[in-house]
């Protein structure tokens, strides 16, 4: 039995289950507080009944052990790596008072704390402790009388805060819209610039502000097991960055953004531009924000599908054509929407505790695990057929076909789903293999529209469709 | 400090250092033990700064090194008492003065640091120096056997 006393990042145990973990060690180190008021500790081997919460041992010679104070029994372990350092760290300690028994002394287990990276992970366990951390500083910031607060390099702190490498998420589609127009005839290499560097605005905006809100909604405080892909940036948890802060970043990013709609809108504007410029804000800040919060009410997945699928492809492909739409871009955007909404999907399988804690009904946290890896396996297998149907019916190159190449890492993925579901840190590897799946179905799909330009270039009367 | 003490100093890859609590117990923590010859240091991450708290209340505290496989096969035992000092001026560098030491018993920290982003706060430490007072050895490492007892500074009990 366990249960989280207060303060502490990892369960206090009760003496009995302390007890019981104590035995597994080859020694003991008992420890008091002298009448000088230093502990003494030394190392003997004691007798554990866990039943009786009671742990015999021989009388150390020479020491004066007190019975009229509390002493403690710790097991500590390590495993040495030699040019490494050590791993396979747990300690335990209970604590209780001593009877003289015959020779020596039983103690009677009154209660225990202690930790095994095998059962609590050393990132959770740091994760459950940062309330430790906090508190420090303001001890800190308190004495001193000016803030004191953690600190990262501005490099490392942007990187982190917002989000960067996941840009590729809008990288992707936005260059796959100006090749198809390309494809098409069109191709403004400002317009281009303009497109991706405001996208790319829109998409930090939605990183920062999507870290604000769920700051506010209390569901980056509830995650206890975020890893380098789920879980948020963390900056604020971690006193990196204030709320406040964060939030003027948001709002920074999206003036940024805006302003780069305008001139869009002014030099190579059209009524469809108009229309997916709003669609696409409304869908990044409504993403967390209230009052739509989609991620909240289960819509987080389609709005993430939306977002960087058909309304970034599109948007880039209209700013090119001058509002001229055309099926192909839509059907080309589909399986990107698929992979990137499965990038959110698997994300939120470790975030799902955190996440059901806030209230966002997420796919992972309304539905089981079975139900989940069912759901990766229709929406990837969505993906190529799709893929494939748009190529047979003639909306899409042939050489788009290039990203079957990617099914062998979606069955990758899918394989690693079941294994790691319950397991944050195993399934990391997962996680960032379906970040590459999304990632390299994009370049693939780019490879292909340029083998079209190049082929197009040289052979000007070449048909690479069906029918 | 006696010299087998000092020997098992710089081969601990792990000690137990004991702080007592406001109510006057004893709470141990596993720590890696850094010797430079006059203080014993150790570090801890804010993250885990009770200790430190601990140690602000009350600076009396004792490090023993038991654990055989942590000292390379060695049997011998030993606690040493003395008196903690907190050293937190800047807990983002501070403690980096001693990593040459850490990272000779623990190599992987200096790649650990070059991706602090990764866990921040991990990197945000404060350093704990021990003054030795009190000296207890066991040879043999049996606690059948009374304890040399070599003392340090004055008397600590």
């Amino acid at each position: 039995m366990t249960s989280i006393a207060d303060g502490r990042s990892t369960p206090e145990l009760d003496a009995r289950a302390g007890l019981e973990k104590l035995a597994t060690y080859p020694h003991h180190i008992l420890t008091w507080v002298d009448d000088a008021g230093y502990p003494v500790s030394v190392a003997l081997e004691a007798d554990i009944d866990p039943i009786d919460r009671a742990a015999s041992f021989e009388a150390p010679a020479g020491l004066t052990v007190p019975l009229d104070r509390d002493v403690s029994l710790t097991g500590s372990h390590i495993r040495p790596q030699p040019g490494y350092g050590y791993d396979e760290r747990r300690h335990v300690t209970v604590w209780g008072r001593l009877t003289a028994a015959g020779d020596g002394y039983t103690l009677t287990g009154e209660r225990a704390w202690g930790w095994d990276e095998a059962e609590v992970p050393f990132f959770e366990y740091s994760e459950r402790s940062l309330p430790q951390s906090r508190r420090y500083f303001d001890a800190l910031s308190a004495e001193r009388g000016t803030p004191v607060k953690p600190r990262l390099s501005l490099g490392w702190l942007t990187l982190r805060a917002t989000r960067l490498p996941f840009l590729s998420a809008t990288v992707v589609p936005v260059l796959l819209g100006i090749a198809i127009a390309a494809t098409h005839g069109t191709f403004d290499p400002v317009a281009a610039i303009l497109t991706v560097v405001g996208a790319s605005f829109v998409h930090l905006g939605l990183n920062v502000a999507n870290d604000v809100f769920d700051t506010v909604q209390g569901a980056d405080d509830a995650n206890v097991t975020p890893t380098k892909f789920s879980g948020g940036s963390r900056v604020i948890q971690y006193g990196l960055l204030s709320l406040r802060r964060m939030a003027t970043i948001a709002t920074a990013f999206y003036l940024a953004a805006g302003a780069i709609g305008l001139v869009l809108l002014a030099f190579w504007g059209s009524p469809a531009l108009l229309v997916i410029g709003i669609a696409g804000f409304v869908v990044s800040l409504g993403y967390t924000a209230p009052p739509l919060k989609f991620v909240y009410r289960g819509l987080g997945e389609i709005a993430v599908a939306v977002g960087f699928g058909p309304l970034m492809l599109l948007g880039a492909y209209v700013v090119q054509t001058r509002g001229i739409l055309a099926w192909e871009p839509f059907v080309a955007s589909i399986p990107v929407a698929l992979f990137i909404a499965l990038i959110l999907y698997v994300n939120e399988i470790p975030d799902r505790r955190g996440d059901a804690h806030a209230g966002k009904r997420t796919l992972p946290v309304r539905y089981s695990r079975d139900a989940v890896i069912t759901g990766f396996n229709l929406a990837a297998g969505a993906a190529y057929v799709v893929l494939v149907v748009g190529v047979g019916v003639g909306l899409l190159p042939i050489p788009t076909l290039l990203m079957l190449l990617t099914v062998p890492l979606a069955l990758q993925v899918s394989r690693g789903l079941r294994p790691n579901y319950d397991n944050p840190y195993g399934l990391m590897a997962v996680m960032g293999d379906n970040v590459q799946l999304h990632l390299r179905a994009g370049i693939l799909l780019l490879v292909g529209y340029a083998i079209v330009l190049i082929l197009g270039a040289l052979a000007p009367g070449l048909d690479l469709f069906v029918g | 400090m006696p010299p087998p003490v000092e020997e098992l100093l710089e081969a601990a890859l792990v000690g137990e250092l004991t702080v007592v609590d406001r109510r006057g117990r004893p709470v141990t923590y596993p720590l890696i033990p850094l010797w430079d010859g006059v203080h014993v240091y150790l570090t801890s991450s804010t993250l885990f700064s009770r200790k430190l708290e601990h140690i602000g209340a009350n600076p009396r505290v004792a490090l023993s090194i038991t654990d055989p496989v942590a000292v390379g096969g060695r049997t011998d035992r030993a606690t040493i008492q003395g008196d903690a000092r907190v050293i937190d001026e800047d807990p983002h560098g501070g403690w980096e003065r001693l990593l040459p030491i850490w990272a000779a018993k623990e190599p992987a920290i200096v790649e650990f640091l070059k991706a602090r982003v990764a866990l921040p706060l991990f990197f945000e430490r404060a350093l704990i120096e021990i003054t030795p007072r009190r000296v207890l050895y066991w040879p043999d490492g049996d606690a059948a056997t009374a304890p040399q007892v070599t003392e340090l500074i004055g008397e600590a009990a």
